[in-house]
């Protein structure tokens, strides 16, 4: 094969540094000493903010939140999305491909008109806001990234796995928890952490399904839309970048032998 | 060679061992069982308050009350094209356009690169390098942006230290694409969403190209066209279904989004503020749901035109 040209690799490259410089400038915004504006270069260097987040219960109770929002959908995407890969992966029957489409749905639409839409639901059945009414948002949009990872893991086991656990005089349950759930244990793994890192990140939804109370995602929305606390916000960029970023590194290296890590498209805001 | 004896335990007995058997007989009984709990959740819940709340749309508001008169009236649907509202759905449509065209433009190289230079490792790498931006948080990019383009940020520190803070200006005080600064400027606004949706795009166009068999190029090359020629005749018509697989993604993500305008961008409303406001302060629900339509049926019809191009086969 011949070689890439010079302005190829130039495109190339510029694309990907375009992908990540941003991160970078977050990065470095988190030590800066200025606190009134984005003024760049930073005038000083500091580590001070770090301190003073550790230190504000606000964030903390925000964090809190959050991590308990995206663990319980979580759970609840991954018992629903294992149950509806289980019956789609390899049934026929008439209506599958509209159920597959509504599975996908939530993510594909806007998600003010999911936000909405759940919103007045709740509203129709006198459900007030709370903890529950944000989870049930998440756990809506979740299931189709655990669905994605389960169907694409159940098709490529073999039926004859199952078949013969079934001769050895082992019931559907046993099958299920001996030989299938050890098999797609990956899949759901992964599947799950992409769920949790959907979840710890959705504001739009969020805004729509929580009362008063404020995940992290719903925090920084105020900081941006009016900065009072730079700084502050600055340092939590930072950290959300890391707690995000592990999950999916490690969803990526699960998932790697079968290819890609599915549910990449379509995380629709 | 003697047979092997397995010591198997024997079958579990009682009810659950009867119900287990029960399912196995009835294949269709085990689809319906697993497919029960999603599907009351997302078909009954989330679909059914999905048409309520769109179903609305065919609703009005009363002027003086405030309150909605549930008598179906198209009034509310033909709101959308009164000058205002139009304006709205064009801008918004204006803007998610010039957003897909500028990601194909990045894309392209990226995906290119990958799909045809690239070894296992440097195509691993890649995919990494694609796929941390696109699951990083949203918010924390859209903060990061804030950052490259307030008016004391780093892209007009960068402009003046080069010496093209003069042509920046001009950018800027040119109209419709121009503010006081990049940071409220649609300028700004294009960039963001470029930024934020161009993994979507990466992705397909990459798969697409992909499936160029090298022959085919080599091909073009032994008839005679040269490397341009090749790529407009054989390498772009090929990549079409990626690129158009992406450019649903990229334009139905830009129709819906309301917080990136929010923060960055002028103070001129796009379809996803639209909605945002006439749902909450003003409470006018119709109107708001018939907003909602819009976006929806403009990805309908993408997606048809783009199932004919067989764009689905390169996500």
């Amino acid at each position: 094969m011949n070689r890439p040209s010079l302005g190829l690799k130039i495109a190339a490259l510029g694309g990907l540094a375009f992908l990540h410089v941003p991160l970078l400038f977050i990065l470095l915004y988190a030590f800066t000493t200025e606190e009134k504006s984005y003024a760049f270069p930073p005038p000083g260097y500091t580590l001070k903010w770090f301190g003073v987040v550790w230190g504000r219960a606000d964030i903390w109770a925000a964090v809190g939140l959050s991590l308990k929002v995206a663990t319980i959908a979580t759970l609840i995407a991954l018992v629903l999305g294992t149950l509806a890969a289980g019956a789609l992966a390899r049934a026929k029957f008439f209506g599958r491909e509209p159920i597959s489409l509504l599975f996908v749905l939530p993510i594909a639409l806007p998600g003010i008109v999911t936000g909405i839409a759940l919103r007045q639901a709740f509203g129709l059945m006198e459900i007030p806001f709370s903890f529950w009414t944000i989870v049930l948002g998440h756990a809506t949009f979740c299931i189709v990234v655990v669905y994605n990872n389960a169907v694409a893991r159940l098709r490529r086991l073999s039926p004859s796995l199952i078949e013969a656990s079934m001769d050895l005089g082992a019931d559907a349950f046993q099958t299920f928890r001996l030989v299938v759930l050890p098999n797609i244990g990956t899949a759901l793994l992964a599947g799950g952490m992409l769920a949790f890192a959907l979840s710890f990140d959705e504001v739009i939804v969020t805004t729509f399904t929580a009362g008063q109370q404020s995940t992290l995602p719903i925090w920084m929305l105020s900081e941006l839309i009016r900065p009072r606390q730079r700084p502050v916000t600055n340092v939590v960029a930072v950290l959300v970048i890391l707690v995000t970023f592990l999950p999916i590194l490690a969803a990526y290296y699960l998932t790697r032998e079968g290819g890609q890590a599915r549910g990449a498209a379509g995380t629709g805001k | 060679m003697s047979l092997a004896t397995f010591d198997l335990p024997s079958p579990r007995e009682g009810a659950l061992r009867r119900f287990s058997d029960l399912l196995l007989r009835r294949g269709h009984l085990i689809v319906l069982l697993l497919l029960a709990p999603p599907l009351i959740w997302l078909g009954l819940v989330y679909l059914g308050s999905l048409f309520v709340f769109l179903g609305q749309s065919i609703f009005s508001i009363d002027e003086f009350s405030g309150t909605i008169v549930r008598e179906p009236t198209t009034a509310t649907l033909l709101e959308l094209f009164r000058p205002a509202n139009f304006d709205i759905l064009m801008r918004t449509v204006g803007i998610a356009t010039a957003v897909t065209l500028l990601c194909a433009v990045i894309a392209f190289p990226i995906a290119y690169y990958a799909a045809r230079y690239a070894g296992p490792r440097a195509k691993a790498a890649f995919y990494l390098a694609v796929m941390m931006p696109l699951w990083s948080s949203y918010l924390v990019k859209v903060y990061g942006w804030k950052l490259l383009l307030a008016k004391e940020g780093a892209i007009s520190w960068f402009a003046g230290r080069l010496g093209l803070d003069g042509a920046l200006d001009a950018w800027l005080s040119l109209p419709l694409v121009g503010g006081p600064s990049l940071s409220v400027s649609y300028t700004g606004m294009v960039l963001t969403f470029t930024y934020l949706w161009l993994p979507f795009m990466i992705l397909p166009v990459q798969a697409a190209l992909e499936r160029v068999p090298a022959s085919l190029i080599e091909a073009a090359g032994d008839l005679g066209a040269g490397p341009g020629y090749t790529f407009r005749s054989v390498i772009l018509p090929l990549a079409m279904p990626g690129v158009v697989a992406g450019a649903v993604f990229t334009f139905s993500l830009t129709l819906g989004d309301y917080i990136v305008p929010q923060i960055i961008g002028t103070s001129a409303l796009v379809l996803g503020q639209a909605v945002y406001t006439l749902q909450g302060t003003a409470g006018n629900i119709p109107l708001a749901a018939a907003f909602s339509l819009v976006p929806i049926l403009v990805m309908a019809l993408f997606l048809t035109l783009a199932k004919r191009t067989g764009a689905f086969d390169a996500m």
